[in-house]
């Protein structure tokens, strides 16, 4: 009780300071301490101004004079101002004392609002965008800086050196486009930007991002249809990126966005997820085919060394054999024979007449002819 | 007396509040990304901060304006480029095939007084508008054959759309800065599936192709090989043809009867008569 009573007090000499007349407070405090002490006269709080009354006063020839409600407001304080002293003093026409902490607080409240709102430590990162009622007066660059204070001006620090970056399109969902030849891909991409100009940044753009996000869809749609769906799957992936980030920044720049676009980087393009068994399967003939080709490649390697081989051993023979023809063929002709003779079983026979004892079933694949020599002959 | 001072002082202090509070509202701060047009009594009087090309920030009107309290007005409106999105169209284009396109236009209204005149707001102005770029976008793009659909771009369509779309938007004092496809994808149903069986099928006659192109060039390559073979051999074997005759059946009697552990032969039975060339030496001559 004590407390509000000094709080209201305290206010009432604030405004006494200097406005001393309107004494709007004290009537209000003062009625709500009468109302809480009860057997006061009720003077009861007339109105947000509460000293309508007392001013209407005198010609009505009310009880409620402004001189009855002083000496109502100095009981009261008196009452619950704590024994009077400086609180109450306040309320009444502003003792020194009061009036110069209240005033040194103010200054000091003052002081600080001055230092805090008027410097400025802008991070080497930063540029501070400053405005005077709204209107751009400079940029302040890295370090300490100082302002008018707040009201007047206002600071907006933008990092300029941050890389931030957009998301388009992603792994678990498909964000289809179509190609120039009419076909149809999968693709994610990220655009990482940058603030170029933070003055165009703060004044130009409603939604940058949004912004960015929009024109980025726009300008890989516009690429992604003029090349084929093999070339974004493949190669040009690189020249379609460059592409996308010329186009994005140049439609930035026509909105004076103040952005600069560091990258744009596919991430993912890919056939959709509907058709990709046969991409993969033209994958695999690839390979198929490479390995049909290989084998073909071994066979061809493998047939000449044998050619050369066997060509080189033929030379070799027939060298020999063109020293010393006769001596030679029959040499080759009685080895070759014993060899062959060596492991089978011969039958010798003299005369024609015998041939139809012959146990041929006995003799599976038994050759009837007896000249082996006289058969073959053509090369294989 | 003392009385009759503290009332004139009151009213001297709620002149003053009311003077302070007059003064406070005769002054506006203008951001720099704000314009304003100025009623008095609703009557629009004049532009604060207004658009105007090529301006430097700082330079314009923005930062603390007059006004008259009590009796002038401000109506802001945006300074900034804003976003005019349009719901997803169906376009058909000359051969009779559909595409749901999706586009946007970026817009800045340059002259404040004209928009609120005919709009009053920017919500009202995109509301008037949508329906101009979602019809312009169809008739222009409907005159093209779907190939030419994908990348309108190429043929200035968009361009097109912009000045027509940026016509009937001056009439509300709004320019449009850019309008830009977003998105331009067939109807989910029966044409992206005949789209993904078109896509398939060209790429099985693809893998196809491939593995025949395999399978040719690996024919190629061994006829290419046998034919080399055949080359080498002849040139060898062809020196003497006679003993080629008779080395190649010494080697083939060889294979043939004698074999090799990798590749044995079938057990044989020779039934020789005594003139055979072999035995010729029996006679004893």
């Amino acid at each position: 009780m004590n407390f509000i009573s000094g709080l209201a007090g305290r206010a009432a000499g604030l405004f006494a300071d200097s406005k001393g007349p309107w004494g709007a407070p004290p009537p209000k405090g003062g009625g709500k301490g009468g109302g809480k002490g009860g057997g006061e006269p009720p003077e009861p709080p007339t109105g947000p101004w509460g000293n309508t009354p007392p001013r209407r006063g005198p010609r009505d020839s009310g009880p409620n004079t402004v001189t009855s409600l002083d000496e109502f407001l100095e009981r009261n304080r008196r009452r619950f101002g704590g024994g009077g002293g400086p609180f109450g003093g306040g309320g009444g026409g502003g003792f020194s004392p009061d009036r110069s902490m209240l005033t040194w607080a103010v200054l000091g409240f003052i002081a600080l609002w001055l230092i805090f709102t008027s410097s400025h430590r802008i991070g080497a990162e930063e540029r501070g965008v400053v405005t005077l009622f709204g209107r751009y007066s400079s940029t302040l660059t890295p370090g300490f800086s100082m302002t008018l204070p707040a009201p007047i001006a206002r600071v907006q620090k933008v990092d300029v050196a941050e890389i931030r970056s957009i998301d388009i399109g992603s792994q678990n969902e498909e964000t289809l486009m179509l190609t120039g030849d009419q076909n149809i891909i999968d693709i994610a991409y990220r655009v990482s930007w940058s603030i170029r100009d933070p003055e165009q940044f703060l004044f130009e753009l409603l939604t940058p991002n949004d912004t960015i996000r929009q024109v980025a869809e726009s300008a890989m749609r516009q690429v992604v249809a003029q090349v084929t769906l093999n070339d974004a799957i493949g190669l040009k992936r690189g020249e379609i990126e460059a592409r996308v980030r010329d186009e994005l920044q140049q439609a930035l720049d026509r909105y004076d966005s103040g952005v600069v676009i560091r990258n744009v980087s596919i991430r993912q393009a890919d056939p959709p997820a509907a058709v990709n068994e046969a991409f993969k399967d033209v994958t695999a003939a690839q390979q198929d085919a490479e390995s049909e080709i290989n084998k073909s490649n071994a066979y061809a390697l493998q047939l000449r060394q044998l050619a050369l081989g066997e060509a080189t051993a033929f030379d070799k023979v027939y060298e020999q054999y063109r020293l010393a023809p006769e001596v030679t063929r029959r040499r080759m002709y009685y080895e070759t024979m014993e060899r062959v003779l060596r492991n089978t079983e011969k039958t010798i026979v003299e005369a024609p007449g015998v041939t139809p004892y012959l146990p041929l079933n006995q003799m599976p694949r038994a050759k009837p002819q007896p000249e082996p020599q006289a058969k073959t002959g053509g090369g294989q | 007396m003392i009385d009759y001072f503290r009332q004139n002082l009151l009213l001297l202090g709620i002149v003053a509040f009311l003077v302070l509070v007059m003064l406070l509202s005769s002054v506006q701060t203008v951001n720099e990304t704000q314009q304003g047009v100025v009623t008095r009594f609703g009557k629009p009087v004049r532009i604060v901060n207004g658009f105007r090309p090529g301006e430097k920030f700082g330079d314009r009107g923005a930062g603390l304006n007059a006004k008259i309290p009590l009796v002038e007005s401000i109506v802001w409106i945006d300074k900034r480029v804003r976003d005019l999105d349009m719901d997803v169209q169906q376009v058909l284009s000359t051969d009779q095939r559909r595409l749901e396109v999706d586009a946007f236009a970026r817009y800045r209204v340059v002259d404040p007084l004209r928009m609120y005149i005919a709009a009053r707001s920017e919500d009202r102005v995109e509301q008037a508008l949508k329906p101009i770029l979602g019809s312009q976008l169809r008739n222009e793009l409907g005159k093209r054959p779907f190939a030419s659909l994908l990348s309108p771009e190429r043929e200035g369509a968009m361009e097109n759309i912009r000045s027509g779309l940026n016509r009937i938007a001056r009439q509300y004092g709004v320019e449009i800065v850019d309008v830009r496809i977003k998105k331009a994808d067939l109807p989910t149903g029966a044409p992206l599936d005949s789209a993904f069986a078109r896509m398939r099928t060209a790429r099985q006659q693809e893998a196809r192709s491939i593995r025949a192109e395999g399978a040719k060039r690996a024919q190629i390559i061994r006829a290419e090989a046998d034919a080399s073979a055949a080359q080498i051999y002849a040139a060898s074997f062809g020196k003497d043809a006679a003993f080629y005759d008779f080395y190649r059946a010494m080697k083939s009697y060889e294979i043939t009867f004698v074999g090799d552990p990798a590749n044995p032969i079938a057990p044989t039975n020779i039934i020789m008569s005594p003139s055979n060339e072999y035995l010729k030496q029996f006679e004893g001559r």
